[in-house]
């Protein structure tokens, strides 16, 4: 059995990853990698506290909704990084500065 | 022995993972970049594997090998040649903006570092009292008595919200329109 702390380290370590493309990135798709990151991370913590409850099986339940909510994050997240293209000609998140016109 | 195996896999697949998730994010190149997320990935899948997780393991590799980075490259294909070009014009030098980003990163990895190493995490509660899952149970024959019993709602609610959010991405990507 590996003890859970190993499983938690790990993904804290990925955690900040995610954190850190998300705050440094100058690309939408890097960013929007940062954040699979961050979620992954927490299924992660879902599923190692999950192998200790068999009964209610929260966590291993939870870890599966949490990756079908971030792939339909994703496909929606895409949707609007091609508007955002084809709107100001660049997916640098800091210059896309007004929401309307 | 057969812990000492354990230990070895569980460790390479850990490192794979996090060396391949500073790769991407340090990475220049896009298409580098996502590719090596399939890798980063793939060793996660191998670490729910460890917590007795295999249905979700399986999960994460259709969802997201099969779905999320077809999906990613496929938002190459069908921009044009500018969009990644334009990304190429390196940012050289230190900028201060990625020097607070490292810091941030860093600090919240410390608190997180104390707050798990100084935590009792084998003695909890709630540990004490439930069942751990053994590795001969079958856990998807548990997952699928969950989600039609304790989970149902959450499960109906989930399926309503991913038609609803697949309906709005070809809403917002279709080509031409009004605006």
């Amino acid at each position: 059995m590996i003890p859970i702390a190993h499983f938690m380290l790990i993904s804290a370590c990925l955690f900040c990853t995610g954190l850190y493309a998300v705050l440094t990135r100058r690309n939408a798709i890097q960013v929007l990698i940062g954040i699979e990151f961050m979620i992954n991370a927490a299924v992660l913590n879902f599923v190692a506290f999950g192998r200790y409850d068999k009964i209610s099986g929260g966590g291993q339940m939870f870890a599966l909704f949490a990756i079908v909510l971030a792939a339909a994050g994703v496909a929606v997240a895409l949707a609007i990084i091609l508007n955002v293209y084809k709107y100001f000609k660049s997916i640098d998140p800091t210059k896309t500065n007004t929401l309307k016109d | 022995m057969n812990m000492g195996e354990e230990q070895i896999i569980f460790y390479f697949f850990a490192a794979s993972v996090l060396i391949s998730a500073l790769c991407v994010v340090v990475m220049k190149n896009l298409v580098r970049s996502i590719f090596l997320f399939f890798v980063t990935l793939f060793s996660l899948a191998a670490l729910y594997l460890f917590a007795l997780a295999d249905f979700i393991a399986l999960a994460q590799v259709i969802i997201y090998a099969g779905g999320v980075l077809v999906l990613m490259l496929f938002a190459f294909m069908l921009s044009n040649r500018e969009l990644l070009s334009s990304l190429n014009p390196v940012v050289s030098g230190f900028k201060i903006n990625n020097f607070a980003g490292i810091l941030i990163s860093l600090l919240l990895l410390f608190i997180l570092f104390t707050v798990i190493i100084k935590t009792d995490l084998n003695h909890l509660n709630w540990m004490q009292e439930s069942v751990p899952i053994n590795s001969s149970d079958n856990t998807t024959h548990l997952i699928g008595i969950q989600t039609m019993t304790t989970y149902l709602l959450p499960f109906e609610i989930l399926s309503v919200f991913l038609m609803m959010a697949l309906i709005g991405a070809a809403h917002l990507a279709r080509k031409g329109g009004k605006s």
